[in-house]
């Protein structure tokens, strides 16, 4: 069973509060579809209108063909995993994993298969007769996940489904994530976080989300290497984004001219100029800008430094450094022009 | 821990135990003393006997025994019933239905429970309802007298009960009964068997409504031991007092029994 999700003008408001703002957006069928914001962007709202937690206060919601915004949540044939897996704590793992099945009245003698299989699929199958409390939160995962696959949804919603996880986990079960949807691959997943690296490894498209709006939409490296938004370029990939006045084949950032590729911005305009932290180089080179060291940061592999070039903190990300700056040297960094890109005034509030 | 040092805690322990014995453990050590004792003329009782249990254990002791277990059994489920249904209901109303809700079931505790039984007393003793000297109309003084404690208990578990148990079922295609059945209820079940326990003790001791309302073929135990008292038969009172108490604290640590298996599930 395949089927995609279309949010049709949706709108979610609690009182005068509105919390989701009229969201159009098509998750293709099979496709994954992140949807990436910060805390308060609407993106479980939306999820959550998906599942029929929330009302729309005007608009429609498609699964498939079929039109859900009034239907209750147990006839929308849905997968959900949330943050904190919810698993029933009564119920020992393959009852869990049966639940939804039984739940649908699957016929008996079909079940026990079916979780097996579930649970082969998310490597629990020698967990099946433990009690929830008795895995790891990683564990744990993994059992919803196969809670919300047995029942053989054509959509799948995980809110936040790594966000409890240490860093180490997360990693893993983003392959896992991967892994399942290759094997799964009829399967909508609507995934919802505020972890850009989670939905840039995961996702086919990335919806990023901000103050209850869709701000942008568009695969991993379309909204990367080209935000068309200054939200998007300093959410995803926390770019540097620097005002400019726009010349002929150039820009003017303070006092210093900086070659860049304007597009169709036209000249005199204000502009801004995003460039990532991971492009700038320590040194002379073309696009110079030079300033004075603010905070040095060390990542291990990586120095993190700021500086402040004519009233602006702009971030440079350095492979680790034998010698680092100290605070309130002067340096130079540069970038290549290729690496940047220039965001019209028009579209900086999406 | 409040207290560090431990001259602090020894301190501690001795306000406690000066505090607890006179007020909680020494009146129930007499009525003990007093049940096993043939006199009592001076500052103790004197003349062990088991006499009084025999008395205390047989006969319409033994009825009344009965008489309150039926009556605590019935009306704790029928309260649990009543209350737990009323707190679902009550946890899916808005903010204002809910708080109706709740001063309507806090209304048997506020009001004296004297006043609730000439209540009951009143509206069951014409027709069409005529329950006045049956023992139905001490069930039902009961049921409507520990309700509320039901209700309170069975609420406050409710808002602890987190919605995405809830929330998940429904997304697995769980119907709203289905949901209440197989994962609401059966999380509820450790409150719902303390509401339970609680329910039984309030009716194992209630006196005041049941002074008004109990026909002479229901008599429960808390009013043997008050006809025995008035009587002047003091031991025969305590030892009966004593069985209640017994019999009341058996099957308390029978329900928790339960309930910790519940909670540990």
């Amino acid at each position: 069973m395949s089927s995609g999700i279309r949010f049709d003008r949706v709108s979610v408001a609690y009182g005068k509060n509105t919390v989701l703002d009229a969201l159009d957006l098509t998750v293709e069928p099979g496709e994954v579809m992140a949807l990436l914001g910060p805390s308060g962007s609407g993106k479980t709202t939306a999820l959550r209108a998906v599942a029929g937690f929330v009302r729309p206060a005007s608009g429609r919601v498609f699964i498939g063909e079929r039109d859900v915004t009034g239907l209750p949540p147990h006839q929308r044939g849905i997968g959900m995993v949330v943050q904190q897996y919810a698993l029933f704590p009564h119920m020992r793992v393959a009852e869990n994993v049966a639940f939804g099945m039984k739940a649908q009245k699957v016929p008996k003698s079909e079940i026990p298969g079916r979780v097996a299989e579930a649970l082969d699929m998310t490597g629990m199958a020698s967990y099946a007769r433990r009690f929830p409390r008795e895995l790891s939160g990683g564990q744990q995962q993994r059992v919803a996940i196969a809670r919300a696959l047995a029942i053989r949804p054509g959509v799948l919603l995980l809110d936040e489904p790594l966000s409890a996880l240490d860093a180490q986990l997360r990693s893993g079960m983003l392959g896992e994530l991967a892994r399942l949807h290759r094997e799964l691959p009829d399967v909508s997943i609507l995934y919802v976080t505020h972890d850009q690296v989670e939905a840039l490894t995961l996702a086919d498209r990335i919806a990023v989300m901000d103050k209850a709006r869709l701000k942008d939409c568009g695969t991993p490296q379309e909204l990367y290497r080209a935000p068309r938004t200054e939200f998007t370029a300093s959410f995803v990939g926390n770019a540097n984004l620097l005002p400019v006045r726009v010349g002929s084949g150039a820009v003017s950032f303070g006092a210093t001219d900086l070659k860049v590729d304007t597009g169709d911005v036209a000249q005199g305009a204000t502009a801004t100029l995003c460039v990532r932290p991971h492009l700038v180089g320590l040194g002379d080179g073309p696009n110079a800008l030079s300033g004075r060291v603010a905070e040095v940061q060390w990542r291990g592999a990586t120095h993190r430094l700021y500086v402040d070039v004519a009233g602006e903190r702009v971030k440079a990300d350095l492979r680790e450094l034998r010698t680092p700056p100290g605070i309130g040297d002067e340096v130079t960094l540069h970038f290549a022009p290729e690496d940047a890109v220039l965001l019209g005034a028009g579209v900086t509030d999406g | 821990m409040l207290v560090h040092s431990r001259k602090g805690k020894l301190a501690t322990w001795a306000l406690f135990l000066v505090l607890f014995l006179p007020l909680f453990a020494l009146p129930l050590l007499v009525i003990l003393a007093a049940s096993f004792s043939a006199h009592w003329s001076g500052a103790f009782p004197s003349g062990f006997t088991t006499g009084h249990y025999e008395a205390a254990t047989r006969g319409e002791s033994l009825t009344a025994l009965t008489t309150s277990l039926v009556t605590a059994v019935s009306a704790s489920l029928l309260a649990l019933a009543v209350g737990s249904w009323a707190a679902l209901a009550a946890a899916s109303l808005k903010n204002g239905g809910k708080r109706v809700l709740d001063t309507l079931f806090m209304l048997p505790v506020a009001v004296p429970s004297v006043v609730v039984g000439l209540a009951v007393l009143v509206a069951f003793s014409k027709p069409p309802m005529i329950l006045n000297g049956t023992r139905w109309i001490v069930i039902l003084a009961h049921t409507i007298l520990v309700t509320a404690f039901a209700y309170q208990s069975v609420s406050a578990a409710i808002v602890r009960l987190d919605p995405a148990y809830e929330q998940a079922a429904a997304s697995l295609g769980a119907r709203p009964s289905y949901v209440l059945w197989k994962v609401k209820l059966p999380l509820l079940l450790p409150s719902l068997n303390a509401a339970a326990g609680l329910c039984f003790a309030l009716s194992m001791g209630e006196l005041s409504a049941t002074m008004m309302l109990y026909p002479p073929d229901w008599l429960p135990l808390p009013v043997q031991i008050y006809a025995a008292t008035d009587r002047g038969s003091l031991f025969t009172g305590a030892a009966v007092a004593v069985v209640l108490m017994a019999a009341t604290l058996l099957v308390l640590f029978g329900v928790s029994r339960v309930r910790t298996r519940a909670s540990y599930r």
